[in-house]
C-alpha cells in the first residue's frame, strides 16, 4: 500500500533516479537513500534551520518538503559547497570567526547564508543579524555567525564582479 | 602552523595560549562530521518509543497485537517483556542521599508518572513505518491525582531528599543585624535543549558483543551500567566516540533508551538505530532549574553580610536521574559565591512531582543560586540605601583571604577557594562597561523617557572535578602523535584543546596530532566530560601521558645515538643532540627501534610507544567572573530587549582563548534565554506546553545582542600544572542574576512600581502586570 514514485533529481551536480514514497522528507531522502548526512535534522517541525538546502536555488526546510517535490529540480546541501579540498569563502569564514561549535546548526546556517548572500551581496550587520534569526544555534551565541557572513559580504562589495 | 624543538620541554609555549583554529571545523563544515544518527548499518532497524500521554496513572493494559500486525514491524517490548525490573542508578551520589525508590525504572510495569515516561518500543524495518506502528500501540491508564506545585503544602509532595549545610553562629548573625532582608526567588523549569536531540545506534557485531555510537558524554559509565544490566563483561561493549551537537549537561546521560536500544539490538540480532525528535526529547530529555529559593540575609548598616540562610526546594520530576540530587546540594554550597559570610546555614529539599525527571543543565546550581543571590543583594541594598556596587564591593573576598576554606562539602569534595582577586575583578567589569557607553546610554534613554536599566552580578564558578582522568598517547610510525582521551568532543573544541596541550609537550606541530576522544576500546577508564572538567583534569592527563612518551624517546635515541637524555631533546621530526647536529634520530627510527623485534629493547620491556598517564586532584578549582547588562523595557509590550551584555571572567590559564570566548558567547546567549524566555509549562492535568519550539523559545540572533567578554588569565590555578580553570559555564552562570539586576534597575526608574524580580524567565505579562499597577495611565494593550 506505500505510494511509491520515480523521480529524477539533480542533488549537487549529480542527476539521480530515485523511487520515494510520497511521505519521505527531502531531509531522510537526502540522508538515509542518498548518504548525504550533512543535513541535519534538529526539530523535524520547521523552526530550527538545520535541514536547510537549497532547492533550485532557494532555501528550504528539508524536514517540510517531501523528496518528490524535488522531482525535476536541483537540490544543493552543504555538501557541495567547497571546490575538493578548498574550502569555500563561508565556509573559510565560519572557522575564522568561530562561528561553529559543536556544528550540527552549522550546514543550515551554511546554507541560507549561501543563498542570501547570493541575493543580497552588500548586506550589513542588521541584516544579516535578521535573516540568521530563521535559524537556531544553540552554541555559539550568534556573534561568529553573524561576523562571518559579514566578512564574506563586505569581502563581495569589495570585489569587482558584484552588481 | 610550525613549532620549534627547543619549546618541548617547557611551558608555557607556543601552542598553550595560542588562537589556534580548531581541528573539529573541516569535517563540520563539510558535511562530514559523524553525528549517532549518521550512522548506517546493513539490516539496520529503527525503534520508536511509545510514551505516556497521561502525567499519573496506573497502567492497565498495553495492546501491541495491531503494531504488531503491520507490514515491517519485527519487534514490540513492554516492561513485561523486559529480563527483570530494572532502574536506573545515580551516577554522582552525594550526602550519603540514598534514592533507591524514587530511580527511574527502563519501562513501567505498574504506574506512569509523567507525561513522555516511555512505556513500549516498536522496532521496524523502517523508521516511518516504526511510527505508524506506535500510534497503533494501546495503552490503557487510569488516571490518578497529580502533583504539579512542590511549594504547597507538604501532605501530598514526596520529599526525596532533605539536608543542611552549615558553618558560623547564624542565629548570632540574625540577632546582631541592624537590618535583615529577605526574598523568595523562583526559577521556571528549562534544559539544554541541544540542536542535535539524541541518537543511538547498537549493533551486535558477535554474540554477546556490543557496539554503540552516540552515547557521548560518560561513556565509560554508561558502558558499565549497560553491561551490569545486560549481565555482560564491560569490556564486550565498545562505545565509539561521534560528533555530538551540543551537550551542556543533558545529552549522554543514562536514560532508558540507553539500555532499550542496545538491548533491543542483541534480542534481534540486528543493528537498531533510534533518534528522538524534538516533541520526545522536550519531554524526555533532563529538565532542570526549578527551584525556590527562600533566602535571608543579615547585615550591618554599612552593608556588611553578617549571616545568610537558604531554604531551596527543586521540582525534580517524577525519578531521581543519573544526577541524583547534585542540583540543590551545588545551590546550596555555593550560594554563599565569591562573598565574605561569617555564617551560614541551607537546607535543600528535593520534591517529586509528575513532570519529566531533571538533571543538571549548564551551571547546575550556580545559574539558580547567583540569580537568587544577587537579587537579594539588589535588593538589600535599595533597603539599606546604598549603592548596589558598593554592598558588592564591602562583600568581596578580598585576595589576602584567599585561599579561603569555606566550611562545606560539595561533590565530595572540601570546598577551599583558590587564589584570586574578586574586586579587581568588578573593577575591570565595572570600567569596560562605562568604556562601552553603558552607564551613559541609561542617562541619556531615560533622559529621552525610555524605560532602560543595567545589571551587574557577580559569580563564582568551580571546574576540574576529580578524582582522576587518564590519557594515554602514543608515537606513530610516521611521526604522528596519537592521543586517547577521557574527555568527550561536545562541541566545545576538546579535540583542539587537548592537541594544544600535546603538541608544547611533543612537538610534532599540531597538524600532527591526531585526538580520539570518549572510544571506550582505547581509553576505557575516562570519566568523561562535564561539570568544566575536561580541560582540567583530561588536559592534565594528557600532558603527564605525551611527557611519558617523550621521555620514552628520549630514552631510546639515547641508546641509538649513544648520548646521556640530558643532552637530547626533541623537534619535530626527531630527536636530536643538542649540540651535535649530526646526531639525531627520526621518529620513524624510534618507532621502528621500540617494535617487539627490535634489537634495542631490553629482554624485560614492553615494547612500543603507547603510555598511558593518569591525573589526579583533590579539590576543585574556583574560576569566577562578572556579567553586566544593559536592557530596555518596552512599556507597550512589556518585552526586554538587551542591548548590551558583558562577561568579565577569570580562567586561570586561557589554553584557546578563542575557544573560550566561544563558550562564554553561547553561554550568554543561553543565559538570556533562561533569564527572558524559556520555561517547560505544564496545564492543571499535567500535560506539557512546551513541546515544540513555538513554546519553548530559544534566544535566536534577534534576541541576543551584540555580546562582549573579556578573558582574564591572571590567577593560573594551584590544582593542576597547567594551572587552567574550566570554561565551560561562566557566560550563563550569572545571567539570570543580570538580567533581573537589570530589569529591577529599569523598573525601579518608573513611580510606584515594584521592582524586585521574584522569578525567572522574566515574561513580559509579568512586566506588564508590574508596571500596569505602577502607572496605571499606561495604555498598554489588552
Ligand atoms: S529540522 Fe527542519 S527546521 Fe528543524
Ligand atoms: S554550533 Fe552547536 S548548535 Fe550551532
Amino acid at each position: 500500500m506505500r505510494d511509491l514514485h520515480l523521480i529524477t533529481t539533480e542533488v549537487n551536480g549529480t542527476q539521480h533516479e530515485l523511487v520515494v514514497e510520497s511521505r519521505r522528507t527531502l531531509a531522510d531522502m537526502l540522508r538515509e537513500d542518498l548518504g548525504l548526512t550533512g543535513t541535519h535534522l534538529g526539530c523535524e517541525h520547521g523552526i530550527c534551520g538545520a535541514c536547510t538546502v537549497l532547492l533550485d536555488g532557494e532555501p528550504v526546510r528539508a524536514c517540510l518538503v517531501f523528496g518528490v517535490q524535488a522531482d525535476g529540480k536541483q537540490v544543493r546541501t552543504v555538501e557541495d559547497l567547497a571546490d575538493g579540498e578548498q574550502l569555500s569563502p563561508l565556509q573559510q569564514a565560519f572557522s575564522k570567526h568561530h562561528a561553529l561549535q559543536c556544528g550540527f546548526c552549522t550546514p543550515g546556517f551554511l546554507m541560507l547564508a549561501e543563498s542570501y548572500l547570493a541575493s543580497r551581496p552588500a548586506a550589513d550587520k542588521t541584516e544579516i543579524r535578521e535573516v540568521v534569526a530563521s535559524n537556531l544555534c544553540r552554541c555559539t551565541g550568534y556573534q561568529g555567525i553573524v561576523d562571518a557572513i559579514h566578512e564574506v559580504a563586505t569581502a563581495q562589495q569589495a570585489g569587482p564582479v558584484q552588481p | 602552523m610550525t613549532t620549534t624543538g627547543t619549546r618541548a620541554q617547557s611551558l608555557p609555549s607556543t601552542y598553550v595560549g595560542a588562537r589556534v583554529g580548531r581541528k573539529e571545523d573541516r569535517r563540520l563544515l563539510r558535511g562530514e562530521g559523524r553525528f549517532g544518527h549518521d550512522v548506517q548499518r546493513p539490516r539496520m532497524l529503527h525503534a520508536r518509543v511509545v510514551r505516556s500521554g497521561i502525567a499519573h496513572g496506573r497502567l492497565v493494559s498495553i495492546d501491541a497485537t495491531e503494531a504488531k500486525q503491520l507490514p515491517g514491524v519485527v519487534d514490540v517490548v513492554t516492561g513485561a517483556d523486559l529480563p527483570r525490573p530494572l532502574r536506573i542508578p545515580v551516577r554522582l551520589k552525594v550526602q550519603d542521599v540514598d534514592l533507591t525508590e524514587y530511580l527511574q525504572p527502563i519501562l513501567p510495569t505498574e504506574e506512569v508518572r509523567y507525561v513522555g515516561e516511555p512505556i513500549a518500543v516498536v522496532l521496524a524495518e523502517d523508521a516511518y513505518v516504526a511510527e505508524d506502528a506506535a500510534e497503533l500501540v494501546v495503552v490503557d491508564i487510569d488516571e490518578l491525582p497529580v502533583v504539579l506545585d512542590t511549594t504547597g503544602p507538604a501532605d501530598d509532595v514526596t520529599i526525596a531528599a532533605d539536608f543542611t549545610m552549615s558553618y558560623g553562629r547564624v542565629a548570632d548573625a540574625f540577632d546582631a543585624a541592624d537590618h535583615i532582608t529577605s526574598l523568595t526567588f523562583d526559577i521556571g523549569r528549562h534544559s539544554a535543549v541541544p540542536m542535535e536531540p539524541r541518537t543511538l545506534v547498537a549493533d551486535p557485531v558477535g554474540p554477546g558483543e556490543l557496539e554503540i555510537f552516540g552515547s557521548t558524554k560518560v561513556p565509560v559509565f554508561n558502558r558499565r551500567v549497560l553491561a551490569e544490566m545486560l549481565g555482560l563483561d564491560d569490556e564486550r561493549i565498545r562505545m565509539h566516540a561521534v560528533d555530538a551537537g551540543g551537550g551542556f549537561g543533558v545529552r549522554g546521560e543514562f536514560y532508558p533508551e540507553d539500555f532499550l536500544i542496545p538491548w533491543l539490538a542483541l534480542r534481534n540480532r540486528r543493528p537498531v538505530s533510534w533518534a528522538e525528535d524534538r516533541q520526545e526529547h522536550l519531554v524526555s530529555v533532563n529538565h532542570s532549574r526549578q527551584q525556590r529559593h527562600r533566602l535571608s540575609v543579615a547585615l550591618k548598616k554599612n552593608g556588611e553580610i553578617l549571616g545568610l540562610r537558604a531554604d531551596v526546594i527543586q521540582d525534580n520530576g517524577a525519578y531521581a536521574r543519573t544526577h541524583g540530587i547534585i542540583v540543590p546540594e551545588l545551590t546550596i554550597a555555593m550560594l554563599p559565591g565569591p562573598y565574605r559570610v561569617p555564617a551560614y546555614h541551607a537546607r535543600a529539599r528535593v520534591a517529586l512531582s509528575h513532570k519529566t525527571p531533571c538533571g543538571t543543565y549548564r551551571g547546575p546550581g550556580r545559574f539558580e543560586g547567583t540569580a537568587a543571590r544577587e537579587q537579594l543583594l539588589d535588593k538589600a541594598a535599595a533597603e539599606l540605601g546604598i549603592d548596589r556596587v558598593e554592598l558588592r564591593r564591602t562583600n568581596l573576598l578580598v585576595p589576602t583571604e584567599l585561599p579561603h576554606a569555606r566550611e562545606l562539602g560539595t561533590l565530595g569534595t572540601d570546598m577551599v577557594i583558590d587564589e584570586g582577586d574578586f574586586p579587581g575583578l568588578f573593577q575591570a567589569a565595572l570600567d569596560r562597561a562605562t568604556r562601552l557607553g553603558w552607564p551613559d546610554a541609561v542617562t541619556a534613554g531615560r533622559r529621552d523617557g525610555r524605560v532602560m536599566g543595567l545589571g551587574v552580578a557577580m559569580f563564582m564558578e568551580k571546574s576540574g572535578l576529580g578524582p582522576y582522568e587518564s590519557a594515554d598517547a602514543e608515537m606513530t610510525r610516521t611521526g604522528r602523535v596519537r592521543v586517547y582521551s577521557g574527555g568527550t568532543s561536545l562541541g566545545q573544541g576538546i579535540e583542539t584543546a587537548l592537541a594544544q596541550i600535546a603538541a608544547d609537550v611533543i612537538p610534532v606541530g599540531i597538524d600532527r596530532i591526531d585526538v580520539v576522544n570518549g572510544d571506550t576500546a582505547e581509553q576505557p577508564f575516562g570519566t568523561g566530560s562535564w561539570a568544566s572538567r575536561s580541560t582540567v583534569v583530561a588536559g592534565n592527563a594528557v600532558r603527564a601521558a605525551c611527557q611519558e612518551v617523550a621521555d620514552r624517546l628520549i630514552e631510546l635515541a639515547g641508546r641509538l645515538l649513544e648520548a646521556p637524555p640530558d643532552e637530547l631533546l626533541l623537534d619535530d621530526t626527531g630527536v636530536r643532540h643538542k649540540t651535535d647536529a649530526g646526531k639525531r634520530c627520526s621518529y620513524s627510527e624510534l618507532s621502528a627501534a621500540a617494535g617487539p623485534a627490535s634489537p634495542h629493547l631490553r629482554p624485560d620491556e614492553q615494547p612500543g610507544l603507547r603510555r598511558r598517564a593518569r591525573f589526579t586532584v583533590d579539590h576543585m578549582t574556583y574560576p569566577y567572573g562578572a556579567h553586566i547588562a544593559l536592557v530596555e523595557i518596552d512599556p507597550g509590550t512589556g518585552n526586554v530587549q538587551v542591548h548590551g551584555y558583558l562577561v568579565v571572567y577569570e580562567v586561570g590559564v586561557a589554553v584557546n582563548p578563542t575557544l573560550i570566548e566561544g563558550q562564554l558567547y553561547g553561554g550568554m546567549a543561553q543565559g538570556i534565554g533562561g533569564a527572558l524566555l524559556e520555561e517547560f509549562r505544564y496545564d492543571d492535568a499535567g500535560q506539557p506546553q512546551s513541546a515544540t519550539f513555538m513554546d519553548y523559545l530559544l534566544p535566536t540572533a534577534c534576541e541576543v545582542p551584540r555580546l562582549d567578554v573579556l578573558v582574564l588569565a591572571d590567577h593560573p590555578a594551584r590544582t593542576n600544572p597547567l594551572g587552567v580553570r574550566g570554561a565551560g559555564e561562566g557566560g550563563l552562570t550569572a545571567a539570570g542574576g543580570c538580567l533581573a539586576s537589570a530589569v529591577r534597575d529599569a523598573l525601579g526608574s518608573l513611580p510606584g512600581v515594584r521592582p524586585d524580580i521574584t522569578r525567572l524567565p522574566i515574561t513580559p505579562a509579568e512586566i506588564l502586570a508590574r508596571i500596569g499597577s505602577g502607572t496605571p495611565a499606561t495604555d498598554r494593550p489588552g
